[in-house]
């Protein structure tokens, strides 16, 4: 077993960064995620693992410094909540379109605008569908507890350099911000130069020797015909994820006639709503999509024809719910899908959430 | 006489770099981008740091600097060249960094990047190239269009009351302590070329000495921007650019050491 630590989830977030071999952070304050970049500063892992940790002068130029670090073959990552990560969608845009592999967290506040400091799930449509300009989709890890902040940074940074694309762990302030137990990962050396040439040699710009013609990392292509064949190719790898990579759980869900669908911090008020509403009678389950893109659409769909409704649960104005619908759309099956939400800041009690499902169903 | 009687060893006085990747250029006749181009190959070539260098292409006409100069590169993003420089630096000490970047790029949209990179004194080389226009997009105002200059966007002259004052980032990018050698030259004949090809020798060798960011401003023309014939470019520079922005070393510091950590 590894060290069993109280923590918040931006401390961990910056700890398992230090744990997992990341070469380098780059980020700019915003609450509610500073003590991200702070952890890193007091840990100081410059001198344990040799890890590069600066603060930027914007988010503009924390995921451009990102961009530099990782098309050289380093693993980095970056933080931000969600003003900032709007500043970052130019950025996370090339990433994606000179298929980059990297790490960047949103620690989700209420928004729209400057909005509220308070945990939101509103940045799902940006999460999932893109966020910045052009066709492309990130990874998308969505952790509801501690435990979960710590192990998605080791499985963000995997499945970044699977898939050569950047990877979102999207969180919010409430999971940021809470103390829960969590087993922390065994430290991994960072990469050598020699394990960097082994695994991204091929592209990394790591000064061009005889040996081999020019690496050049670029989103851009003048011809056309060209672009749409590097489009064809990111959607192919968009859809060997939705093939591979879906991670969800689902909690009571064998006999429940309604599903209660929710992530994050959302999924864990679900949890008591489950209980609640079983001790009343109802017999209701919970799916939380742990991978919001790709999202479990296959196992929706097949919980469709054996369930009278769906009720997506999100501190949002119904985002994710559009996802629902589509998946029990292509299910062949017909049932209701229903949202409930809180927003701006707001987190949903578990009897509301209750009582939403009774009002929409019963 | 034919053309091969003509190209014999004994008659070579002169060959391009072997950096310089053999190919046709996008860049307009007079274009001075080609010529620091062939400059910058000849150092790197000349140096023996092609294995070491990364160089970070802009948005603008030097876009594809990469088709020329045979290193490993990247492409940022519009402006964003300095913060690209400092994730590569920052997790590579011991590589040659340099951006390669125009004044629409570097002076307006990336003026944060500029000034905060060059604050912190990141250990890399600047180049950049001030033609006082936005050359790729069709010759638009860029912040370092001097008063009075016909662009496409200010038809009737740069209007101050209008359109404010031309900047003169180099200027500001002496001012700042992460700075060990600011200098600004030109490249429209054979004297100034062989002076700017010192400076950039000088800049990059302070590089390789972790002395800090060094920055070269190279006052260039614009002829199809301009609207001129080569020639006729280069005399406008010298008759309008130079008054503005005059030629010279603003800040040489290498030979003291600087502070700077990577």
């Amino acid at each position: 077993m590894g060290e069993l630590r109280l923590m918040k989830g931006n401390e961990v977030l910056a700890e398992a960064a230090i744990r997992c071999g990341c070469d380098g952070y780059f980020g700019y304050p915003i609450t509610p995620q500073s003590e991200i970049m702070e952890t890193l500063m007091v840990r100081q892992p410059w001198d344990e693992t040799g890890m590069v940790v600066l603060q930027a002068e914007s988010e503009i130029a924390s995921i451009n410094m990102v961009y530099g670090a990782a098309a050289t073959g380093k693993k980095v990552m970056t933080s931000s909540s969600s003003p900032g990560i709007s500043l970052m969608a130019e950025g996370i845009s090339y990433i994606a379109g000179a298929e980059l592999p990297c790490l960047f967290v949103n620690v989700v506040r209420g928004g729209p605008g400057l909005g509220t400091i308070q945990p939101s799930q509103a940045d799902y449509f940006q999460s999932v569908k893109g966020g910045g300009h052009g066709d492309y989709k990130c990874i998308v890890l969505a952790p509801a507890s501690v435990q979960e902040m710590n192990d998605f940074v080791g499985l963000g940074f995997e499945l970044a350099f699977k898939y050569l694309n950047p990877a979102l762990i999207l969180t919010d302030g409430a999971i940021g911000q809470m103390m829960e137990k969590v087993e922390l990962a065994d430290y991994k050396p960072r990469w050598t130069k020699e394990e960097i040439q082994k695994y991204s040699g091929k592209w990394a710009t790591t000064g061009k020797p005889n040996s081999r013609k020019q690496n050049v990392v670029t989103s851009l292509e003048m011809d056309s015909d060209k672009m749409e064949a590097n489009n064809r190719r990111f959607q192919e790898k968009y859809k060997k994820m939705e093939e591979e990579e879906v991670r969800f759980e689902t909690i009571m869900c064998d006999d429940a006639e309604y599903i209660m669908v929710a992530f994050g911090t959302s999924a864990r008020i679900c949890q008591k709503s489950v209980e609640i509403a079983r001790e009343q009678g109802i017999k209701v389950g919970l799916l939380r999509p742990i991978t919001l893109f790709p999202f479990p659409k296959k196992e929706i769909a097949k919980l469709t024809c054996h369930v009278k409704g769906f009720l997506s649960v999100e501190m949002s104005a119904g985002q994710m719910v559009e996802d629902i619908k589509l998946a029990v759309h292509e299910s062949g099956c017909n049932v209701r899908v229903e949202h409930f939400g809180r927003m701006g800041g707001i987190i949903p009690s578990p009897n509301e959430v209750v009582d939403a499902l009774k009002e929409k169903f019963l | 006489m034919d053309i091969k009687d003509i190209i014999k060893p004994e008659n070579l006085v002169y060959q391009k770099s072997d950096v310089q990747i053999d190919t046709i250029m996008h860049y307009c006749p007079g274009c001075t981008h080609g010529v620091v181009h062939k400059i910058l190959s000849e150092l790197i070539d000349e140096m023996g740091i092609q294995e070491n260098t990364v160089g970070v292409a802009p948005v603008g006409c030097a876009v594809f600097a990469y088709n020329y100069i045979d290193v490993d590169w990247q492409e940022a993003a519009h402006g964003r060249a300095p913060a690209v420089a400092t994730g590569i630096v920052r997790t590579n000490p011991d590589k040659f960094v340099f951006t390669y970047q125009g004044d629409g790029d570097l002076a307006s949209i990336g003026a944060a990047e500029i000034l905060h990179a060059c604050n912190r004194g990141e250990n890399m080389l600047v180049v950049f190239i001030n033609n006082g226009i936005y050359g790729m997009t069709g010759g638009q105002m860029a912040p370092t269009t001097i008063d009075g200059m016909v662009t496409s966007t200010t038809p009737g002259g740069r209007d101050i009351a209008l359109n404010g004052y031309p900047m003169k980032i180099t200027e500001l990018i002496a001012q700042l302590p992460g700075t060990s050698y600011v200098t600004r030259q030109s490249a429209q004949n054979a004297g100034a070329v062989r002076k700017c090809k010192r400076s950039l020798k000088k800049g990059i060798q302070n590089v390789l000495d972790k002395k800090g960011t060094s920055f070269i401003e190279v006052v260039s023309t614009c002829s199809s921007g301009w609207k001129m014939t080569p020639v006729a470019a280069n005399r406008w520079m010298e008759e309008n650019m130079f008054p503005f922005y005059p030629l010279g070393d603003l800040k040489d510091g290498s030979k003291e050491p600087n502070l700077s950590k990577n």
